[in-house]
């Protein structure tokens, strides 16, 4: 589904990303974790097509076609669906608007009909369930005035309407108490498909609990140092980056 | 009508002022007419606003003034069919509605109505006849010739407008729609005069319209009177929707007394040029006042908003927020200055105007000013200037809107805000809707227009109002 080939990314000629491989799969959980600073958030707002950065060299396909062809609005409505580690907010436009236009742009991209103002009040509330979000959020303007759980409650709502095939969910536990961690980390599970597939952005290994991924890999300065199954996680836990930093440099001498 | 050849300027006027004397005095009251002309003796001091002037200098009259200009000072608007050339678009907004055609009251034989409960609604000139002791006690008390010279200019000249007078303790359920029409066929100098007076402890909303239904040149000059007894409260719409080639300047003036509220919102969707000017004595304790902005200008639109706030007495609060949305080489100027007197102890004042700049050659001028010479206050002001936020952006496109619409609905959602302050629901709904269409390019003023020269099926039209 996603390939990543050599890539490198730099913003204002600074290197954040030096020569990065992926390839995730249909229906593949991968987690993606690494310290501050080590590229994870550059990562994904280069595949969901923020133009800030500049992509000095390597490449990256999406369902067999080249991503950088795509405007950002174009891989969103073909799938990719980026959950903000900050999410933007938007005064005196309503999510429910919003995300009736997100849709129907989508749909109207995809050569399908609108959907009716009954039908998408019906998906929205079956998404509202699905995410435990109480019914008033919906009428208030993106974001404005949310707790830090209702911003990534929120973006999960939005993944759940949009049914991406690629969701990037970029350090979605950050600022959630527990149980908001259970109820997001529920969401993400229930969304879980076959012919999807989800890179989890995140500093600790908490979320995976919740969240089990088939893939997890360490992101270090700009490079994948290390990728293992969820096992690895654990011992990141327990061990600290610095393990692993030691470990790759003492086998890459 | 008399048509002024070349250039409209102070001689010229002072010249027809002289000639036309018996026409412009007319049947105005003798208080009136002294008023007008001490008015007239300012005007010919003064002149025009200049550029030289702090509230003009980034506003220029001069090129609005290079045209031959007609003015009109007999009413041959009275019996017109109104309803014929103008129907108001707005649904469900259920108003006593009054029509000024080129400056003039179109009555159809009722020049004042006296409802039920009292209140007088209608023609001013009419007013002046029939309530000379009402229209004496009130007009041009608020009105600071000294200091506003195209307010000046208006008293000098002015010949009708709206009058409402609602006595204490009427509430008017009803808002009161004023509808400002311009047409004819020759570059019109229009005046009108509006005076509003809210009694003791009574309530009004006013909404006030301004159309223009041809795109010929025309120059209007209006002022507004509007006085607020203690506990009164009103609301009071202006509505802004001209053609490219017409200049309108409103001079504001509100006058409040103890307890009194009031709220306005001036939402300019189009015009040539504009220039808005607010004048606010709060001259009681415990007032609000509400004031609320948006222009929305493409193109070479200008718009100008100047709002004078005066805190005179203590535990009053005023809010002035106006947005501004420029495109293309639109220009913007905003100036608020909030004066809070040594005596206006507790005083909350709080003063913000927002810009965003859709192009590199779009500007906005902007300059708040707050004179504060009590210590125990609570003032705020504030000016932004900038770009709709990229980020915001991104986050609508990284959904799967198009830059386009996520453009648009940023748009809209700013100016939202002002919208939302709109407290007649019908007025409400259908002025978001009309802002919506303006920001996706789909309003003009024909939408209003029976004339429809865009329209595919040319209604026809066989009143020729010029001639009438």
């Amino acid at each position: 589904m996603l390939t990543i080939k050599d890539l490198t990314v730099s913003i204002n000629k600074k290197q954040i990303i030096k020569g990065l491989n992926l390839e995730v799969k249909e229906g593949e959980v991968h987690a993606i974790m690494g310290p501050n600073g080590s590229g994870k958030s550059t990562l994904a707002s280069v595949i969901a097509g923020r133009e800030l950065f500049d992509v000095d060299h390597g490449e990256i396909t999406y369902m067999g076609r080249d991503i950088f062809e795509l405007s950002a609005e174009t891989r969103a409505r073909e799938g990719i669906f980026l959950g903000f580690q900050y999410p933007v907010e938007i005064p005196g436009v309503t999510i429910t608007n919003f995300m009736r236009t997100a849709i129907n742009e989508k749909r109207k991209y995809l050569s399908l009909d609108p959907l009716t103002i009954a039908e998408f009040m019906e998906l929205m509330e079956e998404k509202k369930k699905m995410v435990d979000i109480h019914s008033k959020l919906t009428d208030r303007s993106v974001n404005e005035g949310f707790s830090g759980g209702e911003k990534k409650k929120n973006e999960i709502f939005q993944m759940a309407m949009l049914e991406p095939r690629l969701a990037i969910l970029d350090e979605t536990d950050s600022g959630l108490d527990i149980d908001a961690l259970k109820v997001v980390a529920h969401g993400v599970n229930k969304l879980r498909r076959k012919d999807n597939a989800t890179i989890v952005i995140t500093h600790y290994q908490r979320l995976l609990d919740y969240i089990v991924p088939d893939y997890v890999h360490v992101l270090y300065d700009g490079r994948i140092i290390k990728s293992g199954g969820k096992e690895l996680a654990l011992h990141l836990e327990e061990k600290g980056y610095d393990w692993v930093k030691k470990a790759t440099v003492s086998t890459n001498p | 009508m008399k048509t002024i050849h070349s250039d409209l300027t102070k001689d010229k006027l002072l010249d027809i002022y002289h000639k036309e004397q018996d026409a412009i005095r007319g049947n105005a009251t003798p208080m009136v007419n002294r008023i007008r002309q001490h008015a007239f003796s300012r005007f010919s001091l003064n002149g025009f606003p200049t550029t030289k002037q702090e509230s003009w200098r980034f506003t220029d009259l001069t090129p609005l003034l290079n045209t031959e200009f007609a003015f009109d000072f007999t009413n041959k608007s009275r019996n017109v069919d109104i309803e014929r050339i103008f129907t108001c678009e707005v649904q469900d907004l259920d108003t006593y509605s009054i029509t000024l055609l080129n400056g003039w009251f179109v009555y159809q034989n009722a020049p004042l109505t006296q409802l039920a409960n009292g209140t007088i609604i209608g023609s001013l000139a009419k007013a002046m006849e029939v309530y000379p002791e009402i229209v004496d006690e009130y007009i041009g008390k608020a009105v600071k010739t000294e200091q506003y010279e195209m307010a000046a200019l208006n008293t000098a000249f002015f010949q009708d407008g709206l009058f409402i007078y609602v006595p204490d303790g009427v509430v008017m359920e009803k808002p009161v729609q004023l509808i400002n029409i311009v047409n004819a066929e020759q570059p019109l100098f229009l005046q009108p005069r509006h005076l509003v007076i809210a009694g003791n402890g009574s309530s009004l909303k006013l909404v006030h319209c301004d159309h223009s239904l041809t795109h010929n040149v025309s120059f209007t000059n209006t002022v507004m009177e509007l006085y607020a007894d203690e506990q009164s409260s009103v609301d009071h719409y202006k509505i802004q929707n001209k053609g490219r080639n017409s200049a309108l300047v409103t001079n504001n003036f509100f006058y409040q007394k103890k307890g009194s509220m009031i709220q306005s919102n001036i939402i300019t969707l189009n015009g040539g040029f504009t220039k808005n000017m607010l004048d606010v004595s709060i001259d009681g304790t415990n007032c609000r006042s509400e004031h609320y902005g948006l222009y929305l200008a493409d193109s070479n639109q200008h718009v100008d908003n100047l709002v004078n706030i005066d805190h005179m007495r203590e535990c009053s609060t005023s809010n002035q927020l106006y947005k501004g949305l420029l495109d293309d080489q639109a220009k913007a100027v905003f100036s608020g200055k909030v004066l809070v007197r040594r005596h206006a102890q507790q005083t909350q004042a709080f003063q913000n105007n927002k810009n965003i700049l859709l192009t590199d050659d779009a500007r906005a001028n902007t300059q708040p000013h707050l004179e504060i010479y009590a210590d125990d206050v609570k003032c705020s002001h504030g000016a932004t200037v900038g770009q709709l936020d990229p980020e915001a952006m991104f986050y609508l496109r990284s959904r799967g809107l198009c830059e386009r619409s996520a453009r648009q609905m940023m748009m809209i959602a700013f100016a939202s805000e002002i919208v939302d302050k709109i407290t007649i629901d019908a007025l409400n709904n259908r002025i978001g809707n009309m802002v919506e269409k303006r920001l996706k390019g789909e309003l003009s003023i024909c939408e209003q227009c029976v004339l429809h020269c865009n329209s595919k099926e040319p209604t026809s039209f066989n009143i020729d109002l010029s001639k009438l």
